[in-house]
C-alpha cells in the first residue's frame, strides 16, 4: 500500500488501444504515477478528440491545463484532462504551442471548452483557433499581459485604488515598499550556485582587456598621442605650438579600453 | 361603435397605440455583481424579451486573487491555506485534493487513523456546505425560517472544527501526511451525540417545511432541465451530474482514503429538475452522517501523521528532547520538503462537484504549477444553456441549484 490518492485501475492494454485510436496523431505516451498522458499533434488535436470522445468513450472534458515552460522552442504545453464515467477512467492529452500559432478549439465536441480555452487564453495567451468567443475571463476589464506567464511578475504592473481627488478607482504602476524577497532553499549539495550581486564581474575577467585594445594600433602622430597624461600633453603643447590640442576627454577615451571594469 | 370596428380591422392610430401595436424592443439588464442572491460577485448580463431571458452571459473573476500564481512562489506547505480560501464555505474538501495530489507524487503512505480523521472532517464539511447552500437555495425562492435553522447547524459545524483545527472555517487541517493535531475523545463523543440528537431534528424540521411545500415546488420543479447528454457535455460533476440521473460520485467510483470501507449511497435524480437537485443534496446530508458514524465506530488508534520526518513535523514534545528532530523541524518550515519531478491530476468528490488539482513538480520545493478545476466554472459555463427560454425570477433557483461560490470559481 502506498498513496491513498483517488485510485484509478489502467485498464489491462489502454495505452496501446489508444495508441492505436490515435495513429499517427500520436507523438508521445508517458505513464507516470499511474497517469497515462498521451502528447499528439497539435493539427490534429481536434480529431484525436473526436476518436477519444466517440470510440474511446471518454465523455467527459473535465480540465484544460496551460503550463509555462520558457526554455521549450514551443512554450507553452495545454493538456487536456478527459474522464470516462462509462469506463472509469482519466487520460490526459497534451499539445505544446507557442504565443503565436493556435491550438484547434473543442468547444464543438464539449461545451463546457468554451471557458476553459478562455482561460487558457486569458492566463497564457494561447490563441484557440474556431473559439468564437475567446474573450478574457478572469482577470480585470482592460487588463494587460497574460499573468501565469513565467515571465509575468507575480506583483503585476499595475495596482489601482480609489481616489478621493477623483472619486472613482484609479490604476497606477505598482509601488512596492519592500522588494518581493525571494529565498532559495537549494542545498549545498545538490548543486546550488551561491552568486552574490557583483560576483558576475569576478567571472568576466576570463578574457582579459588585452584584445580589446588590439583594434587600435598604437601610434603617435602627435605628442597629445603618447599617453603621458594631462601634464605631459601640457608641456608638449608648450614647447611645439604646431600640434593641434585634443581636448583631455577624447585621451581619456583612448585609455579607457584598458580599463577591467568596462569589459563586464 | 366606430373605435371598435377599427379595431376589429386591425387599423392603428399611432397617437392612441392599442395593445400590440408597439414593438417591444429586447432589453439587457445586469444581475449583480451586488445583487443577494447572486452568492457572491456575479454579474450576469441578461438580455430579456418580456420576462423571458433569451441570453444569459455570466461575468465571473471579480473575485480573481491569482492563486495560482501565488502558490508558484510558495513551499508545498505554504501553499495549502490558500486552498482553504478557494471554497470558503466547504475549506476541507478543497486542502483533501491537494494533500492527495503532494502524497500521489510523494507516494506517501498514510496513517489509517489519519484516513478515518480526514473522511470524518470531510464529510462533516459536506454537511456545513450543504446547510448553507440548502439554506440560501430556500431563501432565494422566498422562504425565510428554514436557512435559519439549517444555519444553526452550520454554527455546530464551525465550532466542531474550531475544536479541531483552532479555525472555525480556514482550518488547514489536513497536511501532506496526514492531519495536522489528533482530536481529543470529547470531541468525537461530542459529534456522535450531535449526529443522534441535534443533526437529525434541526435538519428533519427545517426539510418538512420546504420539501413538500407547494410554493417550493412551483419555483424549482420542472425548472432547468439538463439531460444525461447536456450534463456530460457541459462538464457536470456532483449533485449536478447526479442530478441528472447519472450514478457517478467518485468516493465510490474512484476511491481514496477509506472510502472504500464506507458503506453509503449515491442519489440521483429522476426529473433532472432544480427539485431533484436540491433533493440530492437533501439525501447526500443523510448519508454523509451514515459516513460518520461508520468512521466513528471503526477509526482505529494510532499515529495521525507519516512518519517520514523528510515531509512530515515531529511533535514539540520531541522537538524538545532529539537534536534531529529539531533540524527536521527548522528544515520543513524554512525549506520544505522537495516534490520529485512530474505531474498528477488529482480530482476528489467536494461538496460541489469535482474538485481537482493538476500538480506540475519540477523537483524543488515549490510546485511548478498548480492548476485548480473548480466546480463551478462548468457549472456557471451552462447557466446560458440552462436559463434560455425561462423567466427572469427562475434565474435564483438555478443559481441556488447550482451552488456556486466565488471564491473557488475566480481562484
Amino acid at each position: 500500500m502506498a498513496h491513498s490518492a483517488p485510485k484509478i485501475v489502467n485498464p489491462q492494454g489502454i495505452a496501446e488501444e489508444i495508441g492505436a485510436l490515435l495513429g499517427s496523431m500520436l507523438i508521445e505516451t508517458v505513464d507516470h504515477a499511474d497517469e497515462l498522458t498521451f502528447t499528439v499533434v497539435r493539427d490534429d488535436l481536434a480529431n484525436a478528440m473526436v476518436a477519444l470522445r466517440d470510440m474511446g468513450h471518454y465523455q467527459q472534458l473535465m480540465e484544460i491545463a496551460g503550463v509555462d515552460y520558457p526554455e521549450r522552442p514551443e512554450r507553452f504545453e495545454v493538456a487536456y484532462h478527459l474522464l470516462s464515467v462509462t469506463r472509469n477512467h482519466r487520460v490526459r492529452v497534451k499539445v505544446s504551442t507557442d504565443e503565436d500559432t493556435p491550438v484547434p478549439t473543442v468547444t464543438h465536441l464539449w461545451p463546457v471548452a468554451g471557458w476553459l480555452e478562455r482561460e487558457v487564453f486569458d492566463m497564457y495567451g494561447v490563441v484557440f483557433d474556431g473559439n468564437t468567443d475567446l474573450r478574457r475571463i478572469l482577470t480585470d476589464y482592460g487588463f494587460k499581459g497574460h499573468p501565469q506567464r513565467k515571465d509575468f511578475p507575480l506583483t503585476g504592473y499595475v495596482e489601482l485604488r480609489y481616489s478621493e481627488e477623483d472619486k472613482r478607482v484609479v490604476y497606477e504602476p505598482v509601488k512596492l515598499a519592500q522588494d518581493f524577497r525571494s529565498f532559495d532553499f537549494m542545498s549545498p549539495w545538490e548543486g546550488a550556485q551561491y552568486v552574490l550581486p557583483g560576483d558576475e564581474k569576478a567571472a568576466a575577467p576570463a578574457a582579459p582587456a588585452a584584445p580589446a585594445a588590439a583594434p587600435t594600433p598604437k601610434a603617435t602622430e602627435s605628442k597629445a598621442d603618447t599617453g603621458a597624461g594631462d601634464a605631459a600633453n601640457k608641456k608638449a603643447e608648450d614647447k611645439s605650438g604646431d600640434a593641434p590640442a585634443k581636448p583631455a576627454a577624447a585621451t581619456d577615451e583612448g585609455k579607457g579600453a584598458a580599463k577591467p571594469e568596462d569589459k563586464a | 361603435m366606430s373605435d371598435y370596428l377599427e379595431k376589429l380591422d386591425h387599423v392603428t392610430d399611432a397617437a392612441d397605440p392599442a395593445y400590440g401595436d408597439t414593438e417591444i424592443q429586447n432589453y439587457t439588464i445586469n444581475f449583480g455583481p451586488q445583487h443577494p442572491a447572486a452568492h457572491g460577485v456575479l454579474r450576469l448580463v441578461m438580455e430579456l424579451e418580456g420576462e423571458i431571458v433569451e441570453r444569459c452571459d455570466p461575468h465571473v473573476g471579480l473575485l480573481h486573487r491569482g492563486t495560482e500564481k501565488l502558490i508558484e512562489y510558495k513551499t508545498y506547505m505554504q501553499a495549502l491555506p490558500y486552498f482553504d480560501r478557494l471554497d470558503y464555505c466547504s475549506p476541507l474538501g478543497m486542502e483533501h485534493s491537494y494533500v492527495l495530489a503532494v502524497e500521489k507524487l510523494l507516494n506517501l503512505e498514510v496513517p489509517v487513523r489519519a484516513q478515518y480523521l480526514r473522511v470524518f472532517f470531510a464529510e462533516l464539511t459536506r454537511i456545513c456546505n450543504h446547510m448553507l447552500n440548502l439554506g440560501s437555495h430556500v431563501m432565494d425562492v422566498g422562504a425565510m425560517t428554514p436557512n435559519l435553522w439549517l444555519f444553526e447547524i452550520r454554527e455546530d459545524c464551525l465550532n466542531f472544527f474550531e475544536r479541531a483545527s483552532g479555525a472555525r472555517m480556514h482550518s488547514a487541517y489536513f497536511r501532506p501526511g496526514g492531519v495536522h493535531q489528533d482530536v481529543p475523545l470529547k470531541l468525537l463523543t461530542d459529534i456522535a451525540d450531535w449526529l443522534d440528537t441535534r443533526l437529525p431534528r434541526l435538519f428533519e424540521d427545517a426539510m418538512s417545511l420546504v420539501v413538500d411545500n407547494r410554493i417550493f415546488k412551483q419555483r424549482n420543479v420542472d425548472i432547468a432541465i439538463v439531460s444525461k447528454e447536456d450534463a456530460l457535455k457541459w462538464g457536470f460533476s456532483g449533485p449536478m451530474l447526479r442530478g441528472s440521473g447519472i450514478a457517478w460520485d467518485i468516493r465510490k467510483a474512484q476511491p481514496y482514503d477509506v472510502y472504500d470501507r464506507m458503506d453509503f449511497d449515491i442519489p440521483v435524480g429522476t426529473a433532472y429538475d432544480c427539485y431533484d437537485r436540491f433533493m440530492v443534496r437533501v439525501e447526500e446530508v443523510r448519508q454523509s452522517a451514515r459516513i460518520m458514524k461508520q468512521c466513528l465506530n471503526e477509526m482505529p488508534e494510532g499515529p495521525i501523521a507519516s512518519f517520514d520526518r523528510k515531509v512530515s513535523p515531529p511533535k514539540r514534545g520531541e522537538m524538545k528532547r532529539s537534536m534531529e528532530a529539531l533540524i527536521h523541524h527548522f528544515k520543513l518550515y524554512t525549506e520544505g520538503f522537495h516534490v520529485p519531478a512530474g505531474e498528477v491530476y488529482v480530482a476528489t468528490e467536494s461538496p460541489k462537484g469535482e474538485f481537482g488539482v493538476y500538480l506540475v513538480s519540477d523537483g524543488s520545493n515549490k510546485p511548478y504549477r498548480c492548476k485548480i478545476r473548480p466546480t463551478a466554472f462548468s457549472h456557471l459555463q451552462a447557466m446560458d444553456f440552462m436559463m434560455k427560454g425561462h423567466m427572469l425570477a427562475d434565474t435564483t433557483a438555478v443559481l441556488g441549484a447550482m451552488d456556486i461560490v466565488f471564491g473557488e470559481c475566480d481562484r
